[in-house]
């Protein structure tokens, strides 16, 4: 039977399409997840859409994860092409996590600290034990309240640095860079590569982080302090003059305090690593301070040896977004780049035969076939297989 | 500064932090000479090299070049392109560790032609060939020219650094403790081959070294250093069999007699 | 498209990125840096030429969007599909016909005109790349015109394969100063980029870069004297058709080793074979 080409790429994407719906749904006999119940229920996973997608909408990013079916890499993806589209009415106030309304506040490096060291909803001392009363939706004792007694809470950095023993840090004054308006460039200044690991993979900042504490570029971090809680979000219209607060969000911070050898001219202080992340995302504002720690080993005249102490290296690979692309791409059609390569190695397979054919004896090792044709006989072009443009 | 200086340098001075790495130093070169710069570790001779070569800039002072057309450029002052352009054609520097001015997975032909390849050859026959040639000028057998350094001796490896340096013929050619990591068997054969080749090309070099043995044997003029300081130069022979220096006489007599 | 500007980009983006196309066009072969927007597709799938196709389209012009040489790849149809939604301009399978040509991986057969623009897309902008991994590092070397490494390359294929190994993405010397990726079109695709009267535009999402070469510019694959570029091809006539000089398509037809090659350029092909040119297969249909 004659070839007949292949032709419906456009019938086979609409196909393709309806059948992803059905999956998405499941079994209509099975109630439709509420974007509340996601919201709510599922907090951890709406955060780190939020966080990858560089987008703070709680409500947006449970319908990201609805529609990438709990995808959280793919969520992130439609809240970046959303915000594409999205206007830009103002930049708010940088954040002021001093005055945070704090869930949690915990500090590694002082037994008791002005406000205490506050649990929060925390994971931590759980014993993962898979628990099957959830699975019927049981009903769970209120956590008791109290009330809060207005202690000031100062961030341990700020403790440390009355004292002059911790770097002290920007003052806050220059405009900083926006990776989602401009290309990346070298050097990269701290506040961009702060940027892109808040907006970078998890799990590649968790491993990068994990990694300088076995020993890649370490840099001796305790946490001294992580909080967690909503701040509010201003903005200073010109028209008054004054700010306005337009909404609150939920933050994670974490401020690791790192030992620093003292060089020549500086007297030995700790140096810090900071991470800032949208929800309640601890394990990855902790990498994102680690990593950020790393990063800084030139500027602090450490050696750089180690993956998360090269910028570039770091920045380059930290968005899934990115990456997900791009290694993805490698499904879409190659097959005229390889069919570049088939003949190249084609003949270059003739010309290793050729060359080690016995002199006068004419014998070529490599069988004719359709793919490896005998020369027709006439001319360079016809027995390499080019035709001049 | 005198006329026929291929390079020269005046009140260079280098610190860091309280360090003072180079302390007022003054170098003068003349084409086809070479100068040994000695000292024990720490004496700034290193420094002093990256400084002339335009690697470190120095603090205070400047470091001025000679050109084949006989004008003079700041060392320092010079755009970035062409200084770039100058250390791939008109100069050269030998690292004590080879690995650091080889590329590992690249052909010893490769390794050798590619400064070729940089001002424009274009033939891959001719490339070839005068990588071969060279090989064989530092001695290393012309059949590894498809070799991969990683499977050379220390000592090969040093003279193919050697033969992708000079492929250029360079007029000047810095040199870092070049048998500092030989041992001292296969020293003596590496001396004498940069000797001959230094000699018959008419090469200009500044040689540091902490081995008094080694600039007797290369160098024309001698310079000494002590914490940044020059503190005795002049012709080897003189110096080394007539120390003024304290310093100098210590470095002279702490050489084991052989 | 309700809610959405003129081909999915607001001004502002386009404008921008017009920036980055016109110092480009000034500096054939020189990567710009631009500030690559967020798009619908995945990175790696073809956002960069979308962005640059955004930004030159016009409601009147007439776009044809292949991949591989072929209209009805999957990922040609999901790109025209977004640019009929976004902005409605016509749309065709006639390279004659376009104005604007998207292309992934190849250059049409056709000879293209000076009044149509060839948009590529790039997956990685740095002819470098395989060579040395550092941004930093090539920035550099573009900046010196510091090819050495690239040389060397050659060189080394020389001395193991006794030729250039390199069949697709093949780098080329623009205007006689920078060294570019024609993006990942085969070797074979090459000679057309010289003095092409066409504009060509390169679009990289992923990475962030454009670059360009304008019309009639100087376009030189590189190689050494005594081993010249040599274009790969498959040596067969098109089955379908009987094209002897076009880039060709490998099909299995069975799984004893049987193989049937077909011009890859699905325009070209149709053209030659509504003008009556028949290949072996045509010649079986006709025989059956």
């Amino acid at each position: 039977m004659a070839y007949v080409t292949v032709k419906g790429g456009e019938q086979a994407i609409d196909n393709a399409h309806a059948w992803l719906a059905e999956e998405r749904r499941g079994d209509p006999a099975v109630p439709d997840v509420s974007l509340a119940q996601i919201e709510g229920q599922l907090g951890r996973a709406v955060d780190r859409a939020m966080g990858e997608g560089s987008l703070y909408d709680r409500e947006l990013a449970a319908l990201a994860v609805k529609q990438a079916q709990g995808d959280l890499i793919e969520a992130a993806f439609l809240l970046r092409a959303y915000r594409t589209t999205l206007p830009r009415f103002a930049h708010s106030l940088p954040i002021d996590t001093t005055a945070m309304l704090i869930k949690r506040r915990i500090s590694a490096v002082f037994k008791d600290l002005p406000g205490g060291q506050v649990l929060g909803p925390t994971y931590d001392y759980t014993h993962r034990l898979l628990d099957f009363e959830l699975a019927d939706g049981a009903d769970h004792v209120g956590a008791r309240r109290g009330t809060a007694d207005g202690a000031a809470m100062p961030r341990v950095p700020d403790i440390l640095g009355h004292e002059g023993l911790i770097e002290p840090d920007g003052d806050g004054e220059a405009e900083p860079g926006d990776l989602t308006r401009e290309p990346l460039a070298f050097p990269a200044t701290r506040d961009v590569r702060l940027q892109a690991l808040a907006r970078g993979d998890e799990g590649f900042l968790l491993a990068l982080g994990y990694s300088t504490q076995r020993g890649y570029g370490g840099t001796h971090p305790f946490a001294g302090e992580i909080r967690m809680g909503e701040v509010s979000v201003e903005i200073e219209p010109p028209e008054l003059g004054f700010a306005i607060d337009i909404g609150d969000i939920t933050v994670t911070e974490c401020q690791m305090v790192n030992q620093f050898k003292g060089s020549k001219t500086t007297p030995p202080q700790f140096t810090r690593g900071y991470g800032l992340v949208f929800g309640f995302s601890e394990r990855k504002a902790m990498a994102m301070a680690l990593v950020d720690r790393a990063m800084r080993a030139e500027e602090l005249g450490e050696e750089v040896t180690a993956p998360a102490q090269n910028v570039e290296f770091v920045l380059y690979h930290s968005d899934n977004i990115e990456a997900t692309g791009f290694v993805e791409h490698l499904k879409l059609p190659h097959y005229v780049d390889f069919q570049s390569e088939l003949q190249n190695v084609r003949r270059m397979q003739q010309e290793v035969a050729r060359a080690m054919e016995p002199a006068g004896v004419g014998a070529i090792d490599v069988a004719p076939s359709p793919l490896n044709p005998l020369p027709q006989g006439e001319g360079e072009s016809a027995r390499q297989g080019v035709v001049s443009p | 500064m005198s006329d026929e200086t291929l390079l020269s340098a005046r009140g260079l001075s280098l610190s860091f932090g309280a360090l003072h790495a180079l302390a007022d130093v003054d170098v003068d070169l003349w084409p086809g000479e070479m100068l040994a710069v000695v000292g024990e570790s720490g004496s700034g001779k290193t420094t002093l090299l990256n400084v002339l070569s335009g690697r470190m800039a120095p603090d205070g002072g400047a470091v001025w070049y000679r050109d084949p057309d006989g004008h003079l450029h700041d060392v320092h002052a010079m755009p970035a392109p062409a200084l770039r352009t100058l250390h791939r054609s008109d100069w050269g520097f030998v690292h004590q560790d080879p690995r650091q001015n080889l590329r590992m997975n690249v052909t010893a032909g490769g390794n050798v032609g590619e400064r070729l390849m940089a001002q424009g050859a274009r033939h891959y026959g001719d490339i070839r060939a005068q990588a071969i040639d060279w090989l064989n000028q530092v001695e290393i057998d012309a059949d590894r020219v498809d070799d991969m350094p990683r499977t050379f001796s220390g000592g090969m490896l040093q003279r193919l650094q050697i033969a992708r340096t000079l492929v250029t013929h360079p007029r000047l050619v810095f040199m870092d403790e070049p048998t500092g990591a030989l041992d001292v068997s296969v020293q003596a054969r590496l001396l004498d081959l940069i000797r001959t080749l230094v000699t018959r090309l008419q090469i200009a070099a500044v040689l540091v070294t902490h081995d008094i043995g080694v600039a007797r044997l290369l160098a024309h003029r001698i310079m000494v250093m002590q914490r940044g300081r020059v503190v005795e130069t002049g012709l080897t022979d003189q110096v080394l069999d007539d120390p003024q220096h304290p310093y100098t006489q210590l470095l002279v007599s702490s050489v084991l007699q052989a | 498209m309700k809610g959405y500007n003129f081909a999915y980009l607001d001004e502002q983006t386009k404008r921008m990125i017009r920036r980055a196309l016109l110092k480009a066009v000034a500096i054939p072969g020189h990567q710009v840096p631009f500030g690559s927007r967020e798009m619908p597709l995945p990175y790696g799938w073809g956002t960069g030429g979308i962005q640059v196709t955004a930004s030159v389209l016009g409601s009147g012009d007439v776009l044809k969007v292949i991949d591989q040489g072929a209209d009805d790849t999957t990922n040609a149809v999901s790109i025209r599909r977004f640019f009929a939604r976004t902005a409605g301009v016509q749309t065709t399978t006639y390279t004659a016909d376009a104005t604007v040509i998207q292309t992934r991986h190849r250059i049409p057969e056709k000879t293209l005109r000076d009044d149509q623009i060839i948009v590529y897309q790039v997956p990685q902008p740095e002819p470098l790349f395989r060579l040395e991994p550092s941004r930093i590092e090539t920035r550099r070397m573009h900046s010196l015109a510091d090819y050495g490494l690239m040389h060397v390359k050659l060189y080394e294929d020389i001395a193991r394969f006794g030729q250039i190994s390199i069949s697709y993405d093949y780098p080329v010397m623009v205007n006689h100063r920078y060294l570019m990726s024609p993006s990942p079109i085969p070797a074979f695709d090459n000679p057309k980029m010289h003095l092409m009267p066409a504009l060509q535009l390169f679009g990289a999402g992923r990475e962030k870069r454009i670059y360009a070469i304008p019309p009639w510019t100087e376009v030189q694959s590189l190689d050494f004297n005594d081993h010249p570029f040599r274009p790969i091809r498959a040596p067969h006539p098109c089955g379908l058709c009987g094209a002897t000089d076009s880039y060709l398509d490998e099909v299995v037809i069975d799984d004893r080793g049987g193989r049937l090659f077909v011009c890859s350029d699905t325009d070209h092909c149709a053209e030659r074979r509504a003008a009556g040119h028949v290949g072996s297969e045509g010649m079986k249909e006709a025989a059956e």
